[in-house]
């Protein structure tokens, strides 16, 4: 590490264990969920040491995943309201891809919002589908009809999750500097005033107000 | 386990061909509700032969007893007292798989080979492949399979595929002494069934007719039914089955769906990559650090890039 390096603390610890436990139960659900979508990756369930406990352990994980993201969701929310900032930075998403900033960013730009509601609409509709869905301990509460609707919405939100995550995973690594902040809870000036200036400046009180 | 002499047609989860080179004759159970007296001796004979025991219940005021589906008991008669015409009719049905030619069961089934449906027309669970997520019982539009509490494994009734692929009939049939319940080739049970509607019909019950839904393809249990414009009357025996909707879009138009979506995202991002590069912030920033750099004009990275390409 450079000496001249300066640094801005971004995430605490207990931050950063939130995010790779609801990280990780993600991975293990979606490992789990294709082989249960997808015939040809059935075998994914080998992963969980047969395909009964896949079967049995993902819907657990799930629970565990949607708590510690219970969590998060607290964390973050009030960060993440959409203002008319992020609406610009939405219609200006062409010139971002390009490596540009877009506006006077706080926080989290108008991607890391739009991408924070989009996993919030699905871990509920995973949660409610998924115990609806659950055997042998609440499906037998639910009409057959209704089950069948939820294993549709199941899948289908899954599926849209799971692209969200690529695309979360795609623009921390390609905003370089970006997975530091979640793995040693940094970040630097030059980051944080390239992506972030309004944030910037308030932590660093350079400016204060907005 | 597969039985070697009964060939298949459709296994779940597994898109590629089964082994199908045998010919075999798709085969019938024909259940005539008109002869049937309720006496319950094909339930007997199934938790015999297929060696399960449900629980001995006890009388909820009707005959139904046990009175439903369960692991344990892969056939009950259903009892159902109308007024048909000004007349008291008791309405006796034998319920359990109707071995559907289109089984929702196995549609919906994630599981390579829990569920297989034989060339000669049988649907049968092999419980060794089952892994207990219920989505079969999601699938049927009969509301058959049930899972066991002892193991999570879903059961049902098979047609006696044992039996059946040693050339014997299934256990009820065997038992039935009404010869209410009959089994041959599906041709020819249309054609016994054909038969004995003519004789209903000439006999008052002008509805009499076969229940053999096209909505699932037709079935490899059939009944003939006293009043068959009205299969409902039969405790709630479906007028029109067939595979919901929503089973079909999720089984269906989903899947391509959803991996054109991933791929997308995925395919997306490594093509960014290779062609924009990573987004670094530059280190000579650092040096004026004062003030926070203006908006870089717009495009100019952009440009900088194309020349550089
Ligand atoms: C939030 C809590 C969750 C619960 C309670 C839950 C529950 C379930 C249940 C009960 C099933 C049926 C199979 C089984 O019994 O194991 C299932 C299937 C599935 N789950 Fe979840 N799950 C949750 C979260 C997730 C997440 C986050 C994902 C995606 C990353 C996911 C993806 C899937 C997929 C793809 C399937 C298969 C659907 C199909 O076969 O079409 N689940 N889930
Ligand atoms: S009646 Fe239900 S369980 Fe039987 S074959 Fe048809 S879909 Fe499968
Ligand atoms: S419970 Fe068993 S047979 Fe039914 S769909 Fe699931 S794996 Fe297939």
């Amino acid at each position: 590490m450079k000496t001249s390096e300066k640094l801005i603390q971004r995430y605490c610890a207990a931050e950063r264990i939130n995010h790779w436990i609801v990280a990780v139960c993600f991975v293990l659900l979606a490992i789990s969920g294709l082989a249960f979508f997808y015939p040809a990756f059935f075998w994914l369930t080998g992963v969980f040491g047969t395909p009964q406990l896949a079967r049995i352990v993902h819907p657990f994980v799930g629970v565990v995943m949607f708590l510690a993201f219970a969590r998060q969701f607290f964390r973050y929310a009030h960060h993440n309201l959409i203002n008319k900032e992020d609406v610009t930075w939405m219609m200006s998403v062409k010139e971002v891809m390009k490596g540009n900033e877009v506006g006077d960013i706080g926080r989290y730009n108008g991607g890391q919002k739009g991408m924070f509601w989009v996993m919030v609409l699905c871990m509920i509709l995973l949660l409610v589908s998924g115990v609806i869905a659950w055997r042998p301990y609440f499906a037998g509460y639910f009409p057959i009809p209704i089950i069948r609707v939820a294993l549709l919405v199941h899948a289908a939100s899954a599926l849209v999750l799971i692209a969200s995550i690529i695309v979360h995973v795609y623009a921390a690594l390609w905003v370089q500097g970006t997975i530091r902040a979640m793995v040693e809870g940094v970040v630097t000036h030059a980051w944080a005033r390239k992506h972030h200036p309004r944030w910037f400046r308030q932590v660093t009180g350079k400016e204060t107000g907005h | 386990m597969a039985l070697q002499s009964l060939d298949i047609l459709r296994r779940s989860a597994t898109p590629t061909p089964t082994p199908q080179a045998r010919n075999p004759q798709e085969v019938a159970k024909l259940i005539d509700t008109t002869v049937c007296i309720g006496c319950k001796a094909c339930q007997v004979a199934c938790s015999e032969w297929n060696e399960l025991r449900a629980e001995v219940g006890t009388c909820v005021g009707v005959y139904d007893n046990p009175t439903d589906l369960s692991s344990q008991a892969w056939t009950v008669m259903r009892f159902n007292e109308v007024e048909e015409k000004g007349k008291l009719e008791w309405l006796i049905r034998k319920d359990g798989c109707m071995h559907c030619a289109d089984p929702g069961c196995l549609k919906a089934c994630p599981s390579p080979g829990a569920i297989v449906q034989f060339k000669n027309g049988i649907v049968d669970f092999h419980q060794e492949n089952c892994i207990g997520c219920g989505y079969c019982i999601s699938g049927c539009p009969f509301n058959v399979p049930r899972l066991s509490p002892a193991d999570s494994k879903a059961y049902k009734c098979n047609l006696c595929s044992d039996r059946v692929a040693v050339g014997q009939e299934p256990a009820c049939v065997k038992t039935c002494p009404t010869g209410a319940i009959q089994f041959g080739s599906k041709e020819d049970m249309i054609e016994v069934a054909q038969t004995r509607i003519t004789d209903l019909q000439s006999r008052g019950y002008d509805q009499a007719g076969l229940y053999d839904p096209a909505g699932v393809g037709g079935t490899h249990v059939m009944y003939v039914l006293h009043h068959a414009d009205k299969p409902a009357l039969y405790s709630g025996l479906p007028d029109n089955p067939s595979i919901s909707a929503v089973v079909g879009v999720w089984k269906g138009m989903l899947k391509p769906l959803a991996t054109l979506g991933v791929a997308a995202a995925g395919l997306f991002g490594f093509f960014h990559y290779i062609t924009v590069g990573p987004n670094r912030a530059d280190d000579e920033d650092e040096a004026d650090h004062g003030t926070p750099p203006a908006p870089p004009a717009q495009g100019t990275k952009h440009k900088e890039r194309e020349n550089a390409l």
